[in-house]
């Protein structure tokens, strides 16, 4: 394969795509919401634990690409025990990695990091972040169910 | 004679007059298609999307703005006079391409999409009442369905849906008992651009005029790929875009019965559509004038009328011909990489084929696919309801015009089976 590809789907990217973690419901679950990516119909359901303002326990459902699949896969490993605060400010780092807007510290990172070569890829940004905009929404939702959309 | 001639696997020789048709000499006429994307030669295969452009509508254009520019229907100056004259010729170069009776019937649009949005708006409004039925189809695109939703919604009238079988056919059984007295307007698309399906057209447009029902007709994906004549389907409106049928983008034509169209009221307000304007009263212009508001895209339709000449010199026998084979050759081709499943496969099909392959999602499909300089398009095509139908989220679809080649399926094929390999 071409190396720019390989840069994309790495082979840690096409395992999580092939065997996601944490790939089922939680019930009950203190937060949820559903996401929607209608450029290419990614749909995801994302349910949290939260408890004294830590995930404690996280699982997704859901269909899409292998770059949405495998960051929503990644994402709930590396959210999992972390307060809600250390999840948003993740989060604009993981933006910032896969729109190519900062120069991100790939350590802060970590596993992460896997995902820096969307930034070649400006129409894939949209799926790498589509997991973590509905665990925002979750989190924000006052109501059991929020549905957020990347458009 | 054909059979004489020393002919290579890029010249094939088509039809009862076993005219040459020259893929090559064809390709010569588009520049957009002779470059490399991530250092590999272009293959362009999302024609339902948009087509290419040959040079002499990108030189039509051109030519329109460095030496014709002015406004038009009011100079009575030199330029006003060539750029209305030019315009109009443009007119009746549509009216001939559809066979309409006269150029009163014709009208320039931004594209198939406002074609239907201005027959639901002015004859809709005028003429849909509550508890009347309007019937659309599964297959359609969402330009012709959203706008019937809308109508429907503000005038309490009932929107009914043909369904598609598992080939992506229309089910005309259940078409014949959805219709009634009650039925005032039937909308479907001639050619479905997720699934190819070429609809019974003259069928349908009979059933419905049995009961009294008018026809809308969502041509955009027809227009480069068959011959239209609305006087032999008897159609009331038929629209399509001028950039689908190797156009400029931001034009296209409806053609309506004169009889609908004078009784309809305006759509846009504004100049050019008026014959007298006083602040107690307007007069509206004639035909088609009475729905073309304000300064239109002159050079636009100028161009796509080149472009409708362009393909006529071709001859649609021969794009037909050609595109059939170049459907038969991918269709069989695709069938062979491993756990590829194509949607839509009717009996009847235009050069478009859709498919999906087992656990690789259609967007990266069309990541790596365009590495390989091939350029497709995935999602659902805003066809939405056709997804659902067939349970998927999504499809890659590759759409051939008469400037591709066997070659170029060669590609397609070999780059789907390294995404298969990459997917293992």
């Amino acid at each position: 394969m071409d190396t720019d590809l390989r840069d994309l789907y790495q082979e840690i990217i096409l395992d999580h795509n092939k065997n996601p973690k944490n790939f089922h419901k939680l019930d009950p679950a203190s937060h949820s919401a559903e996401g929607y990516n209608p450029l290419c119909g990614d749909k995801i359901n994302v349910y949290l634990q939260v408890e004294d303002g830590k995930i404690v326990d996280i699982g997704f459902e859901g269909s899409g690409c292998a770059i949405s699949k495998a960051s929503a896969s990644v994402m709930t490993t590396i959210v999992k025990n972390k307060t809600v605060e250390e999840v948003k400010a993740l989060f604009e780092k993981f933006k910032g990695l896969v729109t190519g807007k900062v120069e991100p510290d790939m350590l802060e990172l970590g596993k992460l990091a896997v995902f820096a070569g969307v930034r070649d890829y400006p129409s894939r940004a949209k799926c790498a972040t589509l997991s973590w905009h509905t665990v925002m929404a979750a989190l924000n939702s006052k109501e059991e169910q929020a549905i957020v959309s990347t458009e | 004679m054909a059979e004489t001639i020393e002919m290579d696997d890029r010249t094939i020789a088509i039809g009862k007059n076993h005219k040459l048709f020259d893929v090559e000499r064809i390709r010569a006429d588009f520049p957009i298609l002779h470059q490399r994307i991530h250092g590999k030669p272009l293959a362009y295969l999302d024609n339902a999307a948009t087509s290419q452009k040959p040079k002499v509508v990108i030189d039509a254009i051109s030519h329109y703005y460095q030496a014709q520019n002015a406004n038009i229907h009011r100079g009575v100056y030199y330029l006003s006079e060539v750029a209305t004259q030019a315009y109009e010729q443009a007119r009746e170069c549509v009216r001939s391409f559809l066979n309409a009776a006269s150029t009163e019937e014709i009208i320039f649009t931004r594209g198939a999409t406002e074609g239907i949005n201005l027959v639901a708006h002015s004859y809709g409004r005028r003429f849909i009442q509550q508890g009347d039925e309007v019937i659309i189809t599964t297959m359609d695109h969402h330009s012709n369905i959203v706008p019937w939703q809308i109508l429907c919604e503000e005038k309490g009238a009932q929107l009914r849906v043909v369904p598609i079988d598992d080939h992506g056919e229309l089910m005309m059984d259940e078409y014949a008992s959805l219709l009634s007295a009650k039925t005032k307007l039937v909308a479907f698309g001639h050619i479905s651009n997720s699934l190819g399906t070429i609809n019974p057209i003259e069928k349908i447009i009979q059933m419905a005029h049995q009961v009294g029902a008018v026809v809308v007709v969502d041509g955009a994906q027809a227009a480069p790929h068959t011959p239209i004549d609305v006087q032999a389907l008897d159609v009331d409106f038929y629209a399509f875009s001028g950039h689908k049928v190797f156009g400029p983008t931001g034009i296209g034509a409806l053609y309506g019965k004169e009889k609908w169209l004078d009784a309809m009221p305006p759509y846009q307000g504004g100049g050019d559509m008026i014959k007298s304007v006083t602040l107690e009263k307007t007069i509206y212009n004639d035909l088609p004038y009475k729905f073309e508001a304000g300064t239109p895209h002159i050079s636009g339709g100028i161009a796509m009328a080149k472009a409708l000449d362009y393909v006529g010199q071709i001859g649609y026998p021969q794009i037909e011909a050609y595109e059939n084979d170049l459907l038969n050759c991918a269709t069989e081709a695709l069938q062979k990489v491993d756990g590829l499943r194509i949607v839509g496969t009717a009996q009847h099909k235009a050069s478009v084929v859709s498919f999906v392959l087992e656990s690789v999602h259609p967007h990266d499909v069309g990541t790596i696919l365009d590495r390989e300089g091939i350029a497709i398009r995935t999602g659902h095509h805003c066809t939405q309801p056709v997804m659902d139908r067939f349970h998927i989220p999504a499809t890659s679809r590759a759409s051939f015009a008469f400037y591709n080649t066997k070659e170029e399926i060669d590609r397609l094929v070999e780059a789907l089976h390294k995404v298969v390999r990459m997917f293992q």
